[in-house]
């Protein structure tokens, strides 16, 4: 069982921070971080293939090469192999452009049963580039799975639809992507990480190495176009009342009497 | 930028007449030929293994003729029954989108695209909430969503239809599905759009949504290619009020399936367990957070929201702590709600919260902390402490309840 994770270099969005004059996100000293869905993917495939004989797991990233921390830190928790497609071509890709790029990639390393994908970065949040990267590769796919299951070639795929719980059987190759609730990642075993800086080797492929049709790759291959960022005004200006707890909700019951708010 | 086939590299293999979502490739003598109508999506020069297509004075950047689609569509989600509320919200906007487009002189049609089985009146009921046209596919096929055909289906109606806009409610299945269409059709996909308008200058679609963990919002555009797509949060836009005398027209289309096209087997449904918790409904939400403490804390709340009539809801902390199921949890990676009444108690107020309350008509909260990002979000704040103010509040209601009976 040969399974890919794609996996993502994200700000961790917990630490990031608006400056409230321009309102432009502050993102000197926030850390990098694996998308906390990948690791999850990750968990998931590293699982997978100790339930099957042989195989390996892949880590596959496009970014800038600094995100080759982020697959230093996969290596630790295990995986087999790191792939970076990294080129100053690939820059301001959007989800189509992103999802083209590591099908091209994919189709490179051609041996793989499996392609596992978050379900959703923290950062863009888009959770398209999971289904989009099936598109391209023509594959059958699973969002959101809560549950994976492989038996030979079938694999089988619980995942929660909003209201209801589907439960999908599909041929391999295919690809999932899979919800934070399907597992809790390991951390990183420390021998492993010393290992993971020592022997293992994070490949760098380029443009070059990669069969591309440039109509499809980087700001030209983006359809979507970011106009305008801005913060979002909660404000309210309302009111503070600071009174004992009886009359706080006298006030309350007021208010709501005041604006017909009660049903009787 | 006309796309050319070039004739001595065409092996007459026919991937391109497949992966053309227009239908405008044909093969003639082995060769391929483009018929009137290529919108240059270039779906057929990605497939093409030998070069044979290309496009003629390539400028570096694909630019679809976008002259050629008119319109907006929007996937209905539904149960075989009835129409999910997302699905109405959309077509409301959509409605909406067509009016500021007739400002700028130019008629749209909303087009609501139907597809499952035994449908009965639905369609009808898309007319009454603000669809000019319904294009219905009726096949047993399409019982149960499945993403091969469903994509399948829709690229086929977008591409004899060739819609500007192309809408789905930001749930799951619009999730599965719409970034499949998009790849398909080559165009750009916004998710989880919590706003979306025509913009005055170029008429295009403008996209509005958030990012990182809601600390930012992003206005996203799609100028040059079609259709324009997004999915969008349900909760945020509003119903068109149901007018049963509207009209509009309905169409029935065929879909052409064969047996390579089913690769998704579905093998269980189960609905899940838990009562649905209806917050995007709500009139009034009483909310709790990690001010509650723990599980009892949160059954104080449902007493006073049980007294209200409310629907209970939770911050990500007070779901993270598992005192409460997600299906309550309010936000950013949660619901959007719109009640008239947000009664936010031991809340803090994070960004990532507030993108799920603000379009609440009044806000109340109730929190120890003076300096709680909350305070400026709400129209009045309590400070003081929730368990010795929301059990006497839920008594007064009750009171008040019985003298006025
Ligand atoms: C990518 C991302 C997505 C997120 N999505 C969401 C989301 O969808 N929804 C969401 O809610 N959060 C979300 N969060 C988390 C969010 O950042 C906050 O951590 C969370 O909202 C905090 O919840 P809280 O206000 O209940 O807890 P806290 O911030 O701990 O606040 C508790 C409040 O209770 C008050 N309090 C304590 N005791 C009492 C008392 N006895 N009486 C009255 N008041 C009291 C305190 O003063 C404090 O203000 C997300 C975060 C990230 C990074
Ligand atoms: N640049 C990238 N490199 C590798 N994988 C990615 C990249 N962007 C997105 N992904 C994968 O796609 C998933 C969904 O991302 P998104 O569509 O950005 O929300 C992520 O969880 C990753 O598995």
């Amino acid at each position: 069982m040969n399974i890919i994770v794609t996996v993502k270099q994200v700000p961790d969005t917990h630490e990031v921070k608006i400056d409230p004059k321009t309102g432009a996100l502050i993102r000197e000293g926030v850390p990098s971080i694996i998308n906390p869905e990948d690791k999850n993917a990750i968990e998931e495939a590293l699982r997978l293939k100790k339930s099957s004989d042989d195989g390996e797991v892949t880590v596959l990233s496009m970014g800038p090469l600094q995100a080759e921390s982020t697959l230093r830190e996969a290596l630790s928790m295990g995986v087999d192999r790191a792939i970076l497609v990294s080129d100053r071509a690939f820059a301001g890709a959007d989800t189509l452009a992103t999802s083209y790029t590591l099908s091209m990639a994919i189709k490179k390393i051609e041996r793989y049963d499996l392609i596992l994908c978050g379900s959703q970065t923290i950062d863009g949040e888009t959770g398209q580039v999971g289904p989009q990267l099936a598109e391209w590769l023509d594959l059958p796919q699973a969002t959101h799975a809560e549950e994976i299951n492989i038996q030979g070639n079938l694999v089988t795929v619980k995942s929660n639809f909003d209201s209801v719980t589907r439960v999908m059987e599909m041929k391999t190759p295919a690809l999932i992507t899979v919800s934070n609730r399907i597992n809790k990642p390991r951390y990183k075993h420390m021998n492993k990480v010393l290992r993971a800086y020592r022997d293992k080797a994070v490949v760098t492929w380029s443009k070059e190495d990669l069969k591309l049709n440039p109509i499809r790759i980087g700001l030209n291959g983006s359809p979507t176009w970011v106009r305008k960022t801005f913060v979002h005004s909660h404000s309210r200006d309302g009111i503070v009342v600071e009174k004992p707890a009886a009359n706080c909700a006298e006030d309350i019951l007021d208010f709501i009497l005041e604006k017909a708010l009660l049903k009787l | 930028m006309p796309v050319i086939v070039h004739e001595e590299k065409c092996t007459g293999c026919k991937l391109c007449v497949a992966a053309c979502p227009y239908t405008v490739i044909s093969m003639q003598e082995e060769k391929a030929v483009l018929l009137p109508g290529c919108t240059y999506c270039g779906a057929c020069i990605d497939t093409c293994e030998f070069g044979a297509i290309t496009f003629e004075d390539f400028q570096g950047r694909l630019c679809m003729d976008v002259a050629l689609f008119k319109g907006t569509h929007v996937f209905i989600e539904h149960d075989n029954q009835t129409a999910s509320k997302v699905s109405l919200e959309l077509l409301g906007k959509a409605r909406g989108l067509a009016d500021e487009f007739s400002r700028q002189g130019k008629d749209q049609l909303v087009t609501a695209i139907l597809i499952g089985y035994e449908l009965g009146d639905m369609a009808d009921e898309l007319i009454a909430y603000g669809a000019d046209h319904v294009i219905v596919v009726n096949d047993e096929s399409f019982k149960m969503y499945r993403t091969d055909i469903y994509t399948k289906a829709i690229v086929q109606i977008a591409g004899v239809k060739k819609p500007e806009i192309l809408l789905f409610g930001a749930t799951a299945q619009g999730r599965d599905l719409a970034p499949r269409i998009a790849s398909r059709l080559r165009t750009g996909l916004t998710a989880d759009c919590t706003a979306l308008e025509i913009c005055k200058d170029e008429g295009i679609l403008l996209q509005t949504k958030p990012a990182f963990g809601g600390n930012m919002m992003v206005t996203i555009a799609c100028p040059d290619n079609r259709p324009q797509m997004a999915t969008v949060r349900p909760g945020v836009m509003k119903k068109y009020p149901r007018d049963p005398d509207k009209i509009g027209t309905k169409e029935v289309m065929k879909i052409d399936l064969d047996e390579n096209d089913f690769i998704i087997h579905i093998r269980d449904i189960m609905a899940s367990t838990k009562k649905h918790v209806k917050l995007e409904d709500a009139e009034i939400i009483v909310a709790g957070g990690h001010g509650v403490n723990n599980q009892q804390g949160l059954k104080i709340l449902e007493t006073l929201s049980d007294e209200l009539g409310a629907e209970l809801g939770a911050s990500r902390a007070a779901v993270d702590e598992g005192w409460i199921g997600q299906d309550h949890q309010i936000g950013q990676t949660g619901k959007t709600v719109q009640p008239d009444l947000y009664i936010a108690c031991g809340i803090s107020g994070s960004l990532q919260h507030l993108a799920g309350i603000s379009q609440s008509k009044y806000i109340i909260a109730i929190n120890t902390d003076r300096k709680a990002p909350i305070v400026s979000a709400s129209d009045v704040t309590f400070i003081g402490d929730l368990f010795q103010i929301v059990p006497v509040l839920k008594d007064k209601i009750r009171e008040y309840k019985k003298r006025t009976d």
